[in-house]
């Protein structure tokens, strides 16, 4: 771990080499706190614990308990009170604990939270951004490893985005944060504390567009956040068995980039999409239905999904075999290829 | 559930009449008029009887097939005006459903009220213009909306108050405990006013709780519970006015629960005979808001047949410049549909718009992707 470096005058830090994903997300934080004050973040063990994956460590110190705060366990008032200081001219950040515990704020989120600038045709805007550690990998017992960016991008009116680097972490939390419309913010617990490899620029990411991790010719994968890592690892490994595979990282599930997925899969002609949900209704069947739909004429082979199975998450030990791994990401690639 | 006692009355069992509670004879308002001046209640009672004119127009139109629906608020006038005269005009308001008449006394155009109503659109008006949230239908959502906003007019350094209304049926709704709760632990210039008119739709208060009264429930949260007469004009604007200060002082959050009766069905297309007697609706009908507020002013002399007749004519107006406006409104622009989902919208909201607007224009073409 390297020092941090030093504050630039507008109390900006940014991010260096070494650093997790966690600590990237806290720094996206600071540095979003320390740009604009009307941003306050708050939610359960946020204050002096600092959220239990650490990610507002120290804000609370630094930014007073006005801007920094715990809150009683009330997943629902949590989101309806960010959607109340929203309209007061905040920019709230809350945290939902995990993935599954943010269930009962379900109701602010999809009855408010997405509706409240449609309703009001335009005079309210809600720059709320709710922050989900979510998926598994990190041995969880039950409610502690959902993924459920499904329910967030089927609600017009939210943003829904999930880093799966370092450097988006920070990026794209900051431009969450900046933005003017409720961002749901995705992020992958198993990668908490992956560790940038190289020197980043404290840049503020644009949303609404993927990128490709990879360029490829044979095959596109489409990941996103958790399985970026899986999708990248199984390109590599698929080298020695001569594909050549592209990896675009989703990064913004609303808006959905699909000039990149349709550029790529019109050059490769063969897509498989890579998600840790449930694929039934899961987010990978939006994607491969439009590739289909906007693709059919450039494709070589049926697009594939490889996902989580359709079954509730699985307890700790057996969640091995239920995750998206790279031999089933590989299997699906040869697959592309098996009836010619 | 309404019971008969003894002496033939009808009782309902949310009534004002509970155990500690003092209910004056019709006509002569609970104890409070030295709180409220004569020219404060004037003015609040022409808001009442105007309210009313709005509101049983409201309901003619919804009859008339004008309005999708609208859930009457008749009867409830002391609570829709003296909650919303205790405000400042930078004061918030949270109203649900059945809050029409306290949004157009917070001086928002009726037709703009209606909008929700008439199916237009989900909200007409501004509510950063006029401090009123948007009519809020999923019951309780809007009390933490209330929280956050009074905390961050309070963060912002602002005096700020917020006040949230709620009927006695949300009370049952884990939002409406969230936000207490909240506002308790946070000391936020918040006021919560339920307005307890006895049903939720069909329910009567009885099978929703076995509290005898909903103030109570403000002691587990540690904030002041008041219970108050929801006819009395003067007690509901004394206590509301009282609960405001204390949250502009910085002393927290207040529970009001105002006892009321809801005259009317809950929508026009309710069938209240199902579940609730006649007589008992009677009963409360005997104990008018507007009459019992006329009585103690006509006491007191600042109302006479005089002012009764301007108040009725500005009532009428304001009855026929609600009619004329939502028969002669403008028919809702589709493109509205796509321009406020995001601050710019997707790129596939976009082709959306573009395949509607040449849908409307008879020119279904498929686009070029």
């Amino acid at each position: 771990m390297t020092a941090p470096a030093q504050p630039d005058p507008t109390g900006t830090i940014g991010i260096a080499p070494g650093m997790t994903l966690a600590k990237a997300l806290n720094r996206a934080l600071h540095d979003e706190m320390s740009h604009d004050e009307r941003v306050v973040v708050f939610g359960e063990d946020v204050g002096r614990l600092g959220g239990v994956f650490r990610v507002t460590d120290g804000l609370a110190a630094r930014f007073g308990d006005q801007r920094c705060f715990d809150t009683p366990v009330a997943e629902s008032a949590i989101l309806g009170m960010a959607i109340g200081m929203a309209l007061y001219g905040l920019r709230p950040v809350v945290e939902m604990q995990f993935d599954a515990f943010a269930y009962p704020a379900f109701e602010q989120l999809a009855s408010h939270l997405a509706k409240m600038r449609n309703r009001t045709r335009g005079a309210v805007s809600l720059p709320v951004v709710v922050r989900v550690p979510y998926g598994g990998g990190v041995g969880g017992v039950e409610h502690h490893s959902d993924s459920s960016e499904a329910y967030a991008a089927h609600t017009p009116g939210l943003h829904v985005l999930t880093p799966g680097t370092v450097e988006d972490a920070y990026g794209m939390l900051r431009a969450a944060v900046r933005g003017a419309d409720p961002v749901v913010f995705f992020e992958p617990k198993r990668l908490y504390w992956s560790v940038a490899d190289r020197a980043l620029p404290a840049e503020v990411a644009p949303v609404g567009r993927a990128v490709i991790r990879r360029a490829g010719t044979h095959a596109t994968l489409v990941a996103y956040g958790p399985t970026v890592p899986i999708a990248l690892a199984a390109a590599e490994l698929g080298t020695a068995e001569g594909y050549d595979l592209e990896v675009i990282d989703l990064r913004s599930l609303v808006p959905f980039d699909e000039q990149t997925v349709h550029e790529s899969v019109r050059r490769t002609g063969r897509a498989i999409v890579v998600h840790e949900a449930s694929g039934f209704a899961g987010f990978g069947a939006e994607v491969v239905a439009r590739i289909c739909e906007e693709c059919f004429h450039h494709l070589e082979a049926p697009v594939r999904r490889v996902t989580g199975f359709d079954i509730p998450y699985p307890p700790p030990r057996l969640e091995r075999f239920h995750l998206p791994s790279v031999d089933r990401v590989l299997d699906a690639v040869s697959s592309l290829w098996r009836d010619q | 559930m309404a019971t008969t006692d003894q002496s033939g009355q009808v009782r309902s069992n949310h009534d004002i009449r509970a155990p500690g509670s003092d209910f004056d004879p019709p006509g002569r308002p609970a104890g409070t008029s030295e709180t409220v001046d004569l020219a404060t209640a004037l003015a609040a009672y022409r808001a009442m009887v105007i309210g009313r004119r709005f509101d049983v127009q409201a309901t003619v139109l919804a009859k008339q097939g004008s309005l999708s629906v609208y859930p009457s608020s008749y009867g409830q006038e002391a609570c829709q005006v003296g909650v919303v005269l205790a405000l400042r005009p930078t004061d918030w308001v949270f109203p649900t459903y059945r809050d029409s008449v306290a949004v157009v006394t917070r001086g928002v155009d009726p037709v703009e009220t209606l909008t929700l109503l008439t199916g237009d659109w989900h909200c007409g008006y501004d509510p950063m213009a006029s401090r009123t949230a948007p009519h809020c239908t999923p019951l309780a959502t809007q009390a933490p909306h209330a929280v956050g906003l009074a905390l961050a007019a309070r963060c912002t350094g602002d005096d700020t108050v917020a006040l949230a209304l709620c009927g006695d049926g949300a009370t049952s709704e884990g939002d409406f405990h969230e936000a207490l709760n909240l506002a308790a632990v946070r000391s936020a210039p918040v006021v919560f006013v339920v307005q307890n008119n006895g049903y939720a739709i069909s329910v009567p208060f009885a099978k929703q709780t076995r509290a005898t009264s909903l103030a109570y429930r403000a002691v587990g949260y540690r904030m002041p519970g008041v219970r108050v007469d929801g006819n009395d004009l003067l007690a509901v604007h004394s206590a509301v006015t009282a609960a405001v200060d204390r949250a502009r002082r910085g002393s927290g959050p207040t529970l009001i629960e105002a006892v009321t009766y809801r005259i009317a069905p809950h929508t026009n297309s309710d069938d209240p005979s199902r579940y609730r007697d006649a007589a008992e609706v009677e009963w409360w009908r005997g104990h008018d808001p507007i009459r019992r507020l006329a009585a103690h002013l006509r006491r007191h002399g600042v109302l006479d047949d005089d002012v009764q007749l301007r108040i009725d004519a500005d009532a009428e107006a304001f009855a026929d410049r609600t009619r004329r406006g939502v028969r002669g409104r403008p028919a809702p622009d589709p493109a509205d549909l796509f321009a406020h989902v995001y601050a710019t919208p997707t790129p596939q909201l976009a082709r959306q718009a573009r395949q509607l607007a040449a849908e409307i224009a008879g020119n279904a073409e498929p686009e070029e992707t």
